[in-house]
């Protein structure tokens, strides 16, 4: 190997940077997707909680080379998915994100050489909205002409060389879901001029004089380029709410000039706010009545057929619990399979090196604290499995839109947002991929209404900690009681969150009634493969992000309850250790709840995961290797007792543990994700103080009450 | 031909937008997502329970509230 072939090969000379730009429901990953194959990586762009998405492009399909070296098959090109956006305008951190990376200006990302804009060819007017502000960055474009099949379909003719030359850029056809013109598109990417074209479209005399006006001042003030100051020379133009604007906010002299623009705008009766908005759809409208043709023209398409029935007064809501319903069914019933199979499994890991081992600190460790911890993780992933193949394939046929459609009026009542209605479904199953999923609610404060308040939805791993309660009240109850009961708990957990949301939009999180502007994609057949990869991913998010707490916390409790060390049988143990002394100390705050120090201990070892309360009264109540078999706990839950001979689990005590267990944040890797989506510790700070006080005062007010009025 | 705002639209009604009467960022989004004089505009739907409401615009469904909808100005045949 010579010198220079080995620094082409550590080196690669050219790599070439490619954004993808387009609006949500473009089909914009079904094209990431097919352009990188599974080359991807999923990040986060550093201090905002917005999605990057990273892949190297497969090379082109072509003759074949001679030489097996992939250098000589072109430049190697890396691929960046921007967040789906309507506009670059910046109003929510996703437009931020798109509108920076464009520009170069974000941290860790390369400027992009070319920007693929995907625009949705069923769609066109308002996807070239967004081609033309990224058009106006002066960056080199490539139009990905995306879901040809469907115009076609609508009767739609589209002639690619009018439009190409309209916009001044080369444009391709493509269905990325079928993975046609894959391979064009990757030519073109090779081979297109590396140089933006002209601005083609054009505003009203006087709006382009004031445009120009200020876009001098905007060199002249900060020192940017002529494209750049032209595009922020219309956003500033055209924006009531400089707030967010650096660029006025930073000179005097632009927002003394915006001001007087505006003034002469306004008296030559010209709407500024609109003007160029107009004036950029009448281009688009001009292009559009050249380039395409429609050659018939059927009012109902199959999508709007479906809609008929799916947001149908009585049948929308028959479909809607039907699926929510499936959807439940799937997480509560069918996933308990593979869950007690990987419980069994990890059970017998830890026989297996209680056998093999001598018992020690370190045997102890393995079994108690590692081998629980990773299982405690993992016994979730059929349940987070279940719950991102439902959301991903929601996503991918259209129905999401239409769940939020169905129930924005539901959650308006509160102050929050149709799209607030999946993260808080979610959480039932967990909280954390609900909290992950708040990431589609466009307004920060409606986002972290939702964060806030998602919690209190009763998850799954509260379910044991219910079923050993009742069943603990109620020994011979029938079903239906016991159902009864439960229901009446994940009733208060909503309740609460939704009076919650009140009050936090009244206080810290004051803002206008949030705004309801959503488009309602046409339905259309997922994709297998984009579903699971998309479960694939936020699954693996989880393991991550969570999985990594979880487990850190199981090795600390353990520590907790198995240090300082205690000859005798296990209760006298945990009875001395740090976790006991604990229990002994909080006694005399949860004594009014109804607690003694032994349901203390089950609480503090909750705050790893609340399942873990079952485990740790077992171990508290001396029920040796009981396995699965609930019967010898609640044995000795009837039988335990004060120490004056007062039985420890009254009804009213459980009710009122139960009623805790609804409303207090035990969960840490919920305040770890919480921390991660809001990029800080107050909110999560905030969520664990109100959440686990009212929880104390609610289950307080139960137990005191119950007891005044006789129980 | 009369004016009526676009939340007061029957399903089925169709209209010319002629105004949009709102400031702010919300007008602002209506304006970008297409909503704009001289655009055709078709109310499809109520939700179910009788807000949002699903219009056509542009040849694609947007879903608004009754709320935003009352700054558009529509002039219905």
């Amino acid at each position: 190997m010579t010198d220079s072939t080995l620094l082409q090969a550590e080196f690669p000379t050219r790599t070439l940077t490619v954004a993808l730009a387009g609006n949500p429901n473009s089909g914009k990953t079904s094209l990431f997707n097919a352009l990188t194959k599974l080359r991807q990586k999923v990040g986060n762009y550093p201090g905002v909680t917005v999605e990057k998405k990273e892949g190297k492009m497969t090379a082109p399909a072509g003759p074949r080379q001679l030489s097996g070296d992939s250098q000589t098959e072109g430049p190697e090109v890396s691929i960046l998915d921007l967040p789906g956006t309507y506009s670059l305008a910046v109003r929510s951190p996703d437009e931020q994100v798109a509108r920076d990376v464009l520009l170069g200006l974000m941290p860790d990302t390369p400027k992009s050489d070319l920007v693929v804009c995907v625009v949705d060819a069923s769609n066109l007017e308002r996807n070239l909205y967004l081609v033309t502000q990224v058009q106006d960055l002066g960056v080199s474009v490539v139009v990905a002409l995306n879901m040809m099949d469907m115009a076609e379909r609508q009767g739609k003719e589209i002639d690619l060389e009018k439009l190409s030359r309209s916009l001044g850029c080369p444009v391709v056809p493509t269905v990325a879901s079928r993975n046609k013109g894959i391979e064009e598109l990757k030519k073109v990417i090779l081979s297109a001029p590396r140089r933006g074209g002209e601005r083609a479209w054009h505003m009203p005399p006087a709006m382009e004089e004031c445009v120009a006006e200020l876009r001098q001042l905007l060199m002249k003030e900060h020192g940017i380029g002529g494209r750049l100051a032209f595009s922020e020379a219309v956003i500033l133009l055209s924006k009531e709410d400089l707030s967010n604007e650096p660029l006025a906010q930073g000179s005097p002299a632009v927002r003394e000039r915006l001001s007087s623009l505006r003034g002469r705008l306004t008296q030559l009766n010209i709407n500024w706010r609109s003007a160029a908005i107009e004036a950029r759809y009448a281009w688009i409208q001009s292009i559009l009545k050249e380039a395409v043709h429609q050659s018939v023209t059927r009012r109902l398409f199959l999508s709007d057929r479906i809609d008929l029935v799916l947001t149908h007064k009585v049948w929308g809501w028959v479909f809607f619990l039907g699926v929510m319903g499936l959807m439940f069914f799937m997480i509560f019933s069918v996933a308990t399979i593979p869950m007690d199979w990987i419980d069994n499994k990890f059970a017998a890991l830890a026989d297996l090196i209680k056998e093999a081992m001598e018992p020690s600190d370190l045997r102890d460790l393995l079994t108690d604290g590692v081998i629980a911890g990773v299982g405690g993780v993992v016994i979730f992933l059929p349940q987070i499995l279940i719950l991102f193949f439902f959301i991903g394939l929601l996503q991918d046929t259209g129905y999401m839109a239409r769940a939020a459609f169905i129930m924005d009026r539901v959650m308006n009542k509160a102050g929050l947002h149709g799209k607030s209605f999946i993260p808080l479904l979610s959480s039932f199953a967990c909280a954390i991929p609900g909290i992950m999923a708040a990431r589609s609610i466009e307004h920060p404060k409606d986002r972290l209404v939702t964060i806030l308040i998602a919690p209190w939805m009763s998850c799954s791993a509260r379910l044991p900690v219910y079923a050993i309660l009742i069943a603990t009240i109620l020994p011979a109850a029938a079903p239906l009681q016991k159902a009864g009961i439960m229901l009446t708990m994940y009733l208060l957990g909503i309740f609460g969150a939704f009076a919650a949301a009140v009050l936090l939009k009244k206080t810290v999180l004051r803002s206008a009634t949030p705004v309801f502007i959503m488009e309602l994609p046409p339905y259309r057949l997922p994709s297998v493969k984009s579903v699971l990869l998309q479960m694939w991913e936020r699954s693996f998010l989880f393991l991550q992000k969570a999985g990594t707490v979880i487990f850190g916390l199981s090795v600390v409790l353990w520590a907790l309850m198995s240090y300082p060390k205690h000859s005798g049988d296990p209760t006298e143990a945990l009875n001395h250790s740090f976790a006991g002394m604990a229990g002994h100390v909080i006694e005399p705050i949860i004594k009014p709840l109804g607690y003694d120090w032994r349901v203390g201990i089950g609480l503090i070892g909750s705050f790893a995961a609340r399942e873990v309360f079952v485990s740790t009264m077992n171990i508290v109540f001396n029920i040796g290797n009981a396995g699965d078999a609930t019967e010898p706990l609640l044995d000795a839950f009837r039988k335990a007792a004060w120490p004056d001979g007062r039985p420890l689990f009254t009804p009213l005590s459980c009710l009122s543990l139960m009623v805790f267990y609804v409303y207090a944040m035990q969960c840490l890797s919920t305040v770890a994700v919480v921390r991660r989506e809001t990029n800080g510790w107050k909110w999560p700070l905030l969520q664990l103080f109100y959440m686990t006080g009212f929880a104390y005062f609610a289950a307080f007010v139960v137990y005191q009450g119950g007891k005044l009025l006789g129980f | 031909m009369s004016m009526i705002l676009l939340s007061q639209m029957a399903p089925g009604q169709k209209g010319e937008v002629k105004d949009l009467s709102g400031t702010g960022d919300i007008c602002q989004r209506l304006l970008e997502m297409g909503i704009t004089r001289g655009a055709k505009v078709e109310l499809v739907r109520f939700a179910p329970l009788g807000d949002p409401i699903d219009i056509l615009i542009r040849g694609y469904h947007l879903s608004l509230r009754k709320k935003e909808a009352e700054a558009v100005v529509v002039e219905v045949g």
